[in-house]
């Protein structure tokens, strides 16, 4: 086995470079499904009270294409489990394309393979440590939380069940990735390839489930996952469709590994233009450059969510048990019709996802320091604070922009299908509520980068903080002021709730001047990077 | 300190945690010329340059650069400046002469007219994405938009690491182009033969201070001269003249250095001795450059 010649000390290399990321990774997903069935399962003490919470599930189709079905109307488990499941997964599977891309063609891109593969290092190496340790942290990931799921009181064998769900993910987008980091030359485009399919297949199986095309989510990992059936009858095979996925996958990342030069895609590259155009002149176009591909993708995924909530939230009004669904909603807080409490509460979970671009957008301003790309700028006749407002711009326009494309989407098949053009402007409204609170994450990460740059990934956290807030505070019965600490609590949940100006302005207003803070920070600090 | 003179820095000192980049740094550049900062890896060159930039700011000392400070107006001073980067990394989606005519832009430049004729000097090809680009390649970018600004003052950190022999000459006449402009150009390296071609005064840089500063001939002036002799009679006497050192003998063979005082002794002493070859050297920078760092070389 020349060609996996050195797989165990790159794999060693691997686990030291991502000795805080990953068990921080890990735990975080561990104590999600731990806090998903202790605030679940203490919601509904009875059988009666389960029978009815499933059923207000399976009949809102809202709720069906975001987190699938509940299979046992008896399984207190299964219910709790639902949402962790699905959006639990998706975690996984970032986690293990951001590792397996990281490792792969980041190594390659930033010459470190070059390296590592002129030594007594084998062709496949690379490849193979890769997915040695991303398989091997999906595995441990689901015994560590079926043991942590055991211990919160659930039935042993869904335990399990559960843990082998969410590791079937992590080894089946383990090898999307590995398929990904061959074809494409750049770890960006690898990395955009990947996690474009994750959101593909998300919503395949979203539309197989609430429209009742089982085979549509036959096609999907993540259906994969909710086939296994934790606490509903742990269908202990479905465990075989990710790995039988996986091998073929891998082998043909093998292959595609075996064919091409260190460095390459399966696209050559061809000449691009010897001077600038016009949209190219300054810090503000440059920023707009290097984001405006993965914008386009977010802006993809959000208007593709927003036709499902369009799609799905007018019928919830017509489900036969929708006292028992309003029910549901109203735990979340929300007064409005039933289909206002699907769209705000779909909405909200769009607005803590715009922020996550936001703060991913003012961390390309970090990484262009970081590469050394910021001083040439800056060395030129450029002000810090110019260069940052570029990315800083991008990063506000940008969530704003992934939030109206997800209004309008949804605010015109709404308006479509309830035959009410009122209900457009509405919709769009709601979306655009979520703005301000997003723009407060992005100043966050703005005051993150310009003051306590080695601290930036504070930011990330405070987002996850406010997701979980969001997600889990109301069910666990959360002090005020702990709710308070994030700013999607103090959106109104429109639509159907009062506008509250205030409160809107407000958040716009501690967003900007978080961004002046974290522009003063950047002019009166070092630059880093070489030395 | 002069604010007349393109660089002056006075007594910088700059740490990093517990390591001291900057210990004391004195350096002057002054109008029209190219001057040399030299030093090993880790003597502080590229944090000087930094702080001339205003990249980091000084922990002490005084500096000017172009009349200006570089931290507090930056953007004034920088319209002046043109930089090349130690370490040239570039936007991996953009192609070479993207990025070219973006610096210039930001520059304000309308026209970039020299952009041509240096991208053919440098046989670079401006229609390839920057991450195809190699080390070398990469390098050229940057000095290609380096050698283009209309800028007063070139700071180059390490500008032909990478670059081949035939594009290190190109590197030289552009240099030599520049300074014939009136242009100033600081270039710190550890490229002893470059910077002797290059530049006309050197600062030789050590743990973080300039330890020497002139130019080539006042450097040498002071310094041993080396001499490779043949000779017929017995050179055992050459040791007790004054200012003669390294004596080393083999057969008919004399190597020894010499004070330039004791130079023309010497040169008698050896006539003398009845001369069949006979070879005198100046001092080259590397043996200045070892001089100040003989001892850690030896280590």
């Amino acid at each position: 086995m020349r060609e996996l010649a050195g797989t165990g000390a790159l794999v060693r290399l691997a686990l030291r470079r991502d000795r805080i990321l990953l068990p921080a990774w890990l735990l975080a997903l561990v104590a999600l499904a731990v806090t998903s069935a202790v605030a679940t399962t203490d919601l509904y003490p009875t059988a009666e009270s389960v029978a009815k919470a499933v059923s207000a599930l399976n009949d809102t189709p809202a709720m069906v294409a975001l987190y699938g079905r509940v299979h046992d109307p008896s399984s207190v488990g299964a219910l709790a489990m639902l949402k962790a499941l699905a959006s639990g997964a998706v975690l996984v599977a970032a986690l293990a394309v951001f590792l397996v891309v990281r490792h792969t063609r980041g190594e390659e891109e930033a010459g470190r393979a070059e390296l590592l593969v002129a030594g007594p290092v084998g062709r496949s190496a690379q490849l193979t440590a890769a997915m040695v340790v991303v398989v091997g942290g999906s595995l441990l990931l689901g015994l560590a939380s079926a043991l942590a799921l055991a211990a919160s009181g659930l039935p042993l064998s869904g335990c399990f069940a559960f843990g082998l769900a969410w590791a079937g993910v992590g080894v089946a987008f383990a090898a999307v990735a590995a398929v990904a980091a061959q074809a494409v030359a750049s770890a960006r485009g690898a990395a955009g390839l990947a996690f474009g399919t994750l959101a593909l297949t998300y919503a395949l199986r979203g539309i197989g489930d609430a429209m009742g095309e089982q085979w549509l989510s036959w096609l999907s990992p993540i259906g994969w996952a909710q086939a296994v059936r934790p606490f509903a009858g742990d269908r202990w095979w479905a465990g075989l469709l990710p790995l039988t996925f996986a091998v073929a996958a891998v082998a043909a990342a093998y292959a595609l590994a075996a064919r091409r030069d260190l460095g390459a895609g399966l696209v050559p590259e061809r000449a691009g233009p010897v001077s600038p155009g016009l949209g190219l002149r300054g810090p503000l176009s440059l920023a707009w450059r290097s984001h405006r591909g993965a914008l386009a993708g977010w802006t993809a995924g959000f208007t593709a969510y927003g036709l499902l909530v369009g799609a799905v939230a007018g019928s919830a009004g017509d489900m036969l048990s929708s006292e028992q669904a309003r029910e549901l909603f109203d735990k979340l807080g929300n007064a409005g019709s039933l289909s206002d409490s699907v769209l705000a509460a779909m909405l909200g979970v769009l607005g803590v996802l715009a922020a996550a671009h936001g703060v991913q957008a003012v961390g390309r301003a970090h990484a262009e320091e970081d590469a050394g790309r910021a001083a040439l700028v800056l060395a030129g006749p450029v002000g810090r604070t110019r260069w940052l407002l570029g990315h800083i711009a991008v990063a506000l326009v940008g969530s704003a922009l992934v939030l109206v494309a997800a209004g309008v989407a949804a605010g015109a098949v709404h308006a479509l299908r309830l035959g009410d053009a009122d209900q457009f402007a509405r919709v769009m409204g709601a979306a655009l509520a979520r703005v301000p609170a997003a723009w407060v994450l992005v100043g966050v990460a703005a005051v993150g980068y310009g003051v306590f740059p080695r601290a930036s990934g504070a930011a990330w956290a405070y987002l996850i903080a406010a997701l979980l807030i969001g997600e889990v505070g109301p069910l666990l019965g959360l002090d005020g002021a702990v709710l308070g600490i994030s700013p999607f609590t103090h959106v109104p949940a429109l639509p159907g709730a009062d506008a509250q100006w205030l409160s809107l302005f407000a958040l716009a207003g501690v967003a900007a001047a978080l961004v002046a803070a974290g522009a003063a920070g950047l002019r009166r600090r070092d630059l880093t990077g070489h030395q | 300190m002069s604010s007349r003179d393109p660089v002056a820095a006075l007594g910088l000192r700059k740490s990093f945690g517990r390591v001291r980049a900057l210990d004391g740094l004195d350096l002057t550049v002054r109008a029209g010329e190219a001057h040399g900062l030299l030093g090993p890896n880790g003597a502080g060159k590229t944090t000087a340059l930094r702080v001339l930039l205003g990249l980091v700011r000084a922990d002490g000392g005084r500096v000017s650069v172009l009349g200006g400070d570089p931290w507090r107006d930056a953007v004034r001073v920088h319209r002046r400046t043109a930089y090349v980067p130690g370490d040239v990394t570039l936007w991996p989606n953009l192609t070479g002469g993207e990025v070219i005519g973006l610096l210039g832009r930001l520059r304000g430049m309308r026209r970039q007219d020299r952009v041509a004729d240096l991208v053919d000097r440098f046989e670079l090809d401006p229609s390839r994405r920057c991450r195809t680009y190699s080390n070398g390649n990469r390098r050229k970018v940057a000095l290609v938009a380096a050698l283009a600004a209309e800028a007063d003052l070139l700071v180059l950190d390490e500008p032909t690491a990478g670059l081949d022999p035939v594009m290190q000459a190109v590197f030289a006449d552009c240099v030599a182009a520049a300074v014939g402009e009136g242009r100033s150009v600081l270039l710190a390296s550890h490229e002893l033969a470059e910077v002797e071609t290059v530049c006309h005064r050197v600062s030789i840089v050590r743990a973080g201070r300039v330890v020497e500063c002139g130019t080539l001939t006042e450097l040498r002036r002071l310094r041993r001269i080396a001499v490779d002799a043949e000779v017929t009679g017995a050179p055992g006497a050459l040791a007790a003249l004054p200012g003669v050192h390294d004596l080393r003998v083999e057969g008919g063979r004399v190597r020894l250095r010499v004070d330039p005082d004791g130079l023309d002794r010497a040169l008698r002493a050896l006539a003398d001795l009845g001369v069949r070859d006979l070879q005198c050297r100046p001092p080259s920078l590397n043996d200045l450059f070892l001089e100040h760092y003989r001892d850690e070389v030896r280590v």
